[in-house]
């Protein structure tokens, strides 16, 4: 983690005649850098000659955590990878436990986990592309990103009881059914939200001061994309049409009609107009599934023992309660084959999926994330050569870095 | 799959000792070390798998019939169709030696350095490779399964500096 003085190169730079040269940390504490991450930055005046990311400030081995926590309780770290939308994390990682025991959702279950990753999507868009108005000097843009954001947040609280860390899935289905009053809360967000839209629209896409400080700023090429593994808006940004949702289709997502945001120009710009367009997208996937949400139950049968009864059903039956003891006791639990899976979701950031290897216990052996922020960090050195120290805050921002994702 | 299947076969013949499993609709395939570049780069260059999607290692010590120590899973995938495949590699101690695919994908620089970070396998060929994650002075290789969840008092063993000294 921390860079030495001999890898930033200070003292050999007289010798190769960069004496010009200073040498400037970004961060780990910066109010541009959102989270904690540093970059030691080479500059020649105010042109970033060389940037050299150091990361791991914030690693906290949930890696390591996985394989010491059982399927449904990891859910709660996969929380604090992205914490900007949880929700699409926990999402992500049932995902993969449920092609690692092949276990078919019911439809309503699908539909509600379309539902709110579309939303955790709308959310971390807007943070993603309101920091970065804030960061090139949009602060009102921010303030309207960030109520819409609290709207979100009021959801996902009268749906799971929690704003911030939701932990709402489950092996087999989520926490509990959504209700009438959410339906209706997510009604009412679909109305206010496009005109919002709109306006930030409005505010930014035709701004000078914002465009001149976003076109032209960190292009990466699409084959540049593709060689360093860049996925999710970033990648779309630079024309790569690829999309989990519509490239395998995967919980109820063959069933809406939406379209994939794409921008050729693959600058900052790009990102930020792609996660604009995304978000009406979204918008577009939650009305459809709203307006059918099929009926029937949330969670998978419980005689199919992965899923976790209802507490009516643990408090008044004894077969729940039986159930329930079955699935929380150690050496009881799920059935895990002895094989291993790596199942991917379109998290707003990128391509999230988890390798999980399953060894019979119900604790994974490996729980390996592919975080997004981590790869798009990567290319960060190579987006800044060229440009100016003011430039750094447009990149970082475009890029979405998440240094709770980034490290975990 | 047809073309899955074609790729597969292709793979086995070019690539002797390679063997092919299926789970869940994902094919695996083991191939020795010393193919590993080859290989990738064939089904970069010639079967559009020019995506790499991850790069990861997992310790299978104590892991019921497993005949290896470590195995590391390339990931990849055809960003036109969608179509993936996993590519593995079984490593034994002491030879933790494996050729870097960085000069195949950028992208693979700092899945590698992760790789090394957290189970202390070498990539022959990479440009940087330090730790990503943890401090450089770190001596141990945390993901590894003889490693405790706890860990072995690291974090108490950081220098104290104080006000005066820093």
């Amino acid at each position: 983690m921390p860079l030495t003085l001999a890898d930033v190169n200070i003292e050999s730079k007289e010798k190769d005649g960069q004496d010009y040269l200073w040498t400037l940390n970004f961060g780990p504490q910066h109010p541009a850098t959102h989270t904690t991450l540093r970059i030691v930055l080479k500059l020649d005046g105010e042109r970033v000659v060389d940037s050299i990311p150091d990361i791991g400030y914030l690693h906290s081995g949930f890696e390591k955590i996985g394989e010491h926590l059982d399927y449904n309780q990891y859910v709660t770290v996969t929380d604090r990878m992205n914490y900007i939308s949880p929700m699409a994390n926990n999402v992500a990682w049932h995902h993969a436990v449920e092609t690692l025991l092949d276990i078919e959702l019911t439809p309503r279950c699908k539909y509600i986990r379309v539902i709110i990753s579309e939303l955790a999507r709308i959310s971390d868009h807007l943070l993603s592309t309101g920091a970065m108005g804030l960061d090139t000097g949009a602060f009102t843009f921010f303030l309207y990103a960030f109520y819409q954001r609290e709207c979100i947040y009021d959801i996902f609280e009268t749906l799971c009881g929690a704003r911030f860390t939701n932990s709402y899935t489950r092996v087999g289905g989520v926490m509990h059914d959504m209700t009438p009053t959410v339906i209706e809360k997510i009604r009412s967000f679909l109305k206010t939200f496009p005109k919002t839209l709109d306006d930030m629209e409005r505010l930014l896409n035709r701004n000078r001061i914002f465009v001149d400080r976003t076109k032209d700023v960190g292009v990466l090429t699409k084959q540049e994309a593709l060689s360093r593994a860049c996925s999710g808006p970033v990648a779309r940004a630079s024309g790569v049409t690829r999309d989990l949702r519509i490239d395998e289709p995967y919980l109820a997502y063959g069933d809406f009609d939406f379209n994939i945001c794409c921008a050729t120009a693959g600058d900052c710009f790009a990102r930020y107009y792609v996660r604009m367009a995304e978000m009406r997208e979204s918008l577009k996937i939650v009305q459809q599934a709203i307006e059918n949400l099929p009926s029937g139950p949330a969670n998978i049968g419980s005689d199919e023992r992965t899923a976790m009864p209802s507490k009516q059903q643990v408090y008044q039956t004894i077969e729940g309660t039986i159930m329930q003891f079955e699935l929380v006791m150690a050496n009881r639990g799920i059935e895990v084959p002895h094989e291993e899976v790596y199942a991917a979701t379109e998290a707003p950031n990128g391509e999230l999926g988890f390798y999980i290897v399953g060894d019979g216990s119900d604790v994974a052996y490996r729980a390996r994330c592919r975080p997004p922020s981590f790869i798009h960090f990567a290319a960060f050195p190579h987006l800044m050569k060229g440009h100016t120290l003011s430039d750094v805050v447009a990149v970082l921002g475009s890029l979405n870095i998440i240094a709770a994702e980034l490290d975990r | 799959m047809v073309t899955r299947e074609s790729v597969v076969n292709d793979l086995l013949e070019k690539f002797s000792g390679s063997s092919v499993s299926e789970f869940r609709q994902q094919t695996r395939i083991v191939i020795a070390k010393s193919d590993l570049l080859g290989c990738l780069q064939h089904l970069r260059d010639h079967h559009a798998f020019d995506y790499l999607v991850d790069v990861t290692c997992v310790d299978y010590l104590n892991f019921r019939g497993a005949k290896h120590r470590f195995g590391l899973a390339y990931l990849l995938a055809n960003s036109e169709s969608g179509e993936r495949v996993t590519i593995r590699v079984m490593l034994d101690e002491p030879d933790l030696d494996v050729d870097s695919i960085v000069p195949l994908w950028e992208g693979a620089n700092w899945l590698e350095r992760e790789v090394w970070d957290m189970f202390g396998i070498r990539f022959q060929g990479h440009p940087d490779l330090r730790r990503i994650l943890l401090p450089d002075a770190f001596t141990a290789h945390p993901l590894r399964k003889d490693y405790p969840l706890q860990g072995r008092g690291e974090r108490h063993n950081f220098p104290v500096i104080t006000r005066g000294e820093a």
